[in-house]
């Protein structure tokens, strides 16, 4: 029995591992990665089956969550931003030599474009570098397939395998066909292998090996995997094109195979290379599309050889930055297309910006306030909402690079004397990478002011749990930052002379410091609100 | 039969919802449907988009290509233009009037003149209709009905089916309130 369920591709991942059995995912929130995680929660057969899906503190400690569920002889999936494989890159390249017990599959969604994210990196080479296997879906449906398909082969292999999409399918709907119930895996007992668990050298060499010697086979895998696909034109001009994931869709919305094209369509990796180099013999020439950085170009030059006409990214054929779309790869298969409408002059850009009544808005103004007074200060700030303090009217700060780095870089800053260094964090940010942090500020007795924007809940992705909500002190205390020297205060405009009394005190305060402005983000605070309501109407209407 | 739907508006203006509705109603009729979504920071009343694509053969790409959008439907008028170029020749415009001013200064005069040059437009004052008819929540239901009639591919009562199957959890009035905004958007775009 199928059923059809109109599903993001983010969705439609969720479901194959609901289909598959797992028995926990992990995750911390990151566009476009979150609604795989979110579906689980709301599902019955999450509830029914008691599945793990609450949100971890960050990528890392998810990444382990799910290797120890692994470990113990059960199904897990981790799932996060592209970015967040840097924070859990220790646990997974780690998760590649250990191998797996339950099936283990990792999701990374890249963002291509960065339409929410600060690079561009290509977890594809993330799973090359822990060479295990990768799997990269180009429709909703192949989503579902690869999701149900990755614990089977994880579980077979004995490696964690990384399922890699992009935004472009993360987060876009289609009608996916989805087999009623759920498979339940064999059941294996707990991992009883210290040899292949505790990575002391003379195990880790051994299991390098064993890893290294294994990827011949997995190359014939990606061959053999059932969405690996050629198509032979009948009318062939003498081209080929190789492509991958979303790259697929667009060469086919542009008629490929009708125009002459032969088409190759990558599933799996390692790089099936035989059947790669089978398939450039069929051609004259090779056009490479893939979304993300030019991971599968790279390979195939090496596979093809210097002097083989390959094109794509690297030769500028594909633009060599941002997202794929039906238009750049139709100009890279040769296609015209007719001149279309252009942009009314006038027409201006109209960037996002804070709400209007967010708390940060208060807590921007309070440190623009003070901050005149102090021309050599420097803000660091941190990834979140508040980010967009960036921006005008506030231009409030003057960092953002990753998780975590506002409390770090205004101690580095600090260290070499640079006053007032003024770190802004959001709470989840904080608890994601900012106390570990902190700890090392205070160890130093660093003259940092540290300034926790606490809204009580993850906004920037839609308004998830935060991990420290109503510990923020406590935590803080705990790190050993002087009681007296953590200060809250509630970010409105009839406070604004408290506040900025507060942060004067704290920068003319020689060391740590933190100042919790609190108050809810009202985002959330508006859909509570409209939950209740309609629970009214409806109590009402009965 | 295929139709390609740009839905634009400001974060927050609820173009997800429209998009919602046409989906349920297309996924009833059995027709292909990839809808692209924006999710994430935009959302922060940044300008945002959703390409809609309905079909009754496959559909490959995710995402429309230039000049072959069928009609913009558009919860601000700005927002209307900046897709023009995903507009093809004989493509409808379907727009609020109402301007979203959350930047500064706001080129009322350039979108006013070039909505006016467009061929074929809908321009509705939903900010007007909206509150005339105190239906405030539902602005983006009277865009959906102004369009309702060149949609073409899905009737305006499969349209009233979906509008009643994705508001029904939220109770009978709620329902009523929408259909009654479909209604008002319809003979507004019967008149143009
Ligand atoms: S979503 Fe919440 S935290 Fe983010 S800008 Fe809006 S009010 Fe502020």
């Amino acid at each position: 029995m199928t059923q059809i369920k109109l599903l993001l591709g983010d969705e439609a991942i969720a479901e194959g591992a609901l289909q598959a059995g797992i028995k926990g995912v992990y995750a911390y929130p990151g566009t476009p990665s979150t609604e795989i995680t979110e579906y689980i929660q709301h599902a019955a057969a999450a509830r029914d089956n008691g599945i793990h899906c609450t949100w971890s503190s960050n990528e890392k400690t998810a990444m382990e969550a799910a290797l120890g569920m692994s470990y113990a002889g059960c199904r897990s999936m981790v799932c996060m931003k592209h970015v967040g494989m840097n924070v859990a890159a220790d646990a997974f390249v780690n998760a590649a030599m250990t191998g797996v017990n339950g099936g283990m599959v990792v999701v990374a969604a890249d963002d291509p474009s960065m339409h929410s994210s600060q690079n561009e990196q290509d977890s594809r080479f993330y799973g090359k570098f822990a060479m295990i296997p990768i799997l990269e879906p180009s429709t909703q449906q192949e989503a579902y397939e690869m999701a149900v398909y990755a614990f089977a082969l994880s579980e077979r292999e004995n490696l964690p395998v990384l399922l890699r999409i992009t935004t472009r399918l993360a987060h876009s709907r289609a009608a996916v066909r989805i087999r009623a119930g759920r498979t339940e895996p064999a059941k294996r007992p707990v991992a009883d292998d210290p040899s292949s668990w505790v990575l002391l050298p003379a195990n880790a060499r051994r299991k390098n090996a064993a890893l290294t010697e294994k990827q011949t086979r997995l190359e014939l895998l990606s061959g053999e995997n059932p969405l690996f696909k050629v198509l032979l034109s009948e009318r062939p001009s003498g081209k080929g094109i190789v492509t991958c994931g979303t790259g697929y869709n667009y060469v086919m919305e542009n008629g490929a195979v009708e125009a002459g094209f032969h088409l190759m369509k990558i599933a799996q990796y390692p790089v099936p290379t035989e059947r790669v180099r089978e398939f450039a013999g069929r051609c004259g020439s090779i056009l490479v599309v893939e979304d993300g950085q030019p991971f599968l170009e790279e390979q195939l030059r090496g596979i093809v050889g210097g002097g083989y006409p390959l094109k794509g990214r690297l030769t500028g054929d594909l633009p060599r930055t941002g997202e794929l779309n039906p238009d750049n790869v139709a100009a890279a298969m040769g296609i015209e297309k007719s001149p279309v409408l252009r942009v009314p002059e006038g027409v201006v850009p109209r960037p996002p910006a804070l709400c209007q009544g967010c708390g940060h808005r208060d807590v921007y103004i309070a440190l623009n306030k003070v901050l005149a007074d102090y021309p050599a200060a420097k803000v660091f700030a941190d990834i979140g909402c508040y980010t967009l303090g960036a921006l005008p009217p506030f231009c409030a700060i003057d960092t953002c690079v990753d998780m975590g780095a506002s409390i770090t870089m205004a101690k580095g800053a600090a260290d070499t004397g640079l006053h007032p260094a003024v770190a802004v964090i959001g709470d989840s940010t904080f608890t994601h990478s900012g106390m570990t942090g902190l700890l090392d500020a205070v160890n130093d007795k660093a003259d940092i002011t540290v300034v926790i924007s606490d809204n009580l809940t993850t906004a920037m992705t839609g308004g998830q749990d935060s991990a420290g909500t109503s510990r923020f002190e406590a935590i803080c205390v705990a790190l050993g930052v002087e009681k007296e020297h953590v200060r809250v205060v509630v970010p409105l405009a009839k406070n604004m002379d408290e506040i900025t009394r507060t942060i004067r005190e704290e920068i003319d305060y020689r060391g740590v410091s933190v100042i919790i402005p609190r108050r809810e983000c009202i985002q959330t605070l508006a859909r509570k609100r409209r939950r209740e309501m309609s629970k009214n109407n409806q109590e009402t209407a009965k | 039969m295929k139709k390609d739907i740009i839905l634009s508006g400001v974060g927050g203006q609820g173009i997800l919802s429209i998009a919602t509705i046409i989906g349920d109603a297309a996924t009833s009729a059995g027709l292909n449907l990839k809808q692209a979504e924006v999710h994430g920071m935009s959302q922060r009343g940044g300008e945002v988009e959703s390409g809609l694509r309905l079909s009754d053969t496959e559909i490959h790409s995710d995402l429309v290509p230039l000049g072959a959008a069928d009609i913009i439907l558009s919860m601000e008028p700005m927002e209307a233009l900046r897709y023009l170029p995903f507009l093809h020749e004989g493509g409808f415009v379907v727009t609020s009037s109402s301007p979203f001013r959350n930047i500064d200064p706001y080129p009322e005069e350039a979108v006013r003149a070039a909505l006016a040059g467009l061929d074929r437009v809908i321009t509705l004052d939903l900010d007007g209709i909206t509150r005339t008819n105190a239906i405030p929540q539902s602005a983006n239901v009277v865009l959906l009905g102004a369009a309702a009639g060149i949609i073409g591919i899905l009737s305006p009562e499969q349209l009233q089916q979906s509008i009643r199957n994705i508001f029904a959890a939220k109770g009978e009035r709620v329902v009523e309130m929408n259909l009654k905004a479909f209604e008002i958007g319809r003979e507004y775009g019967g008149r143009q």
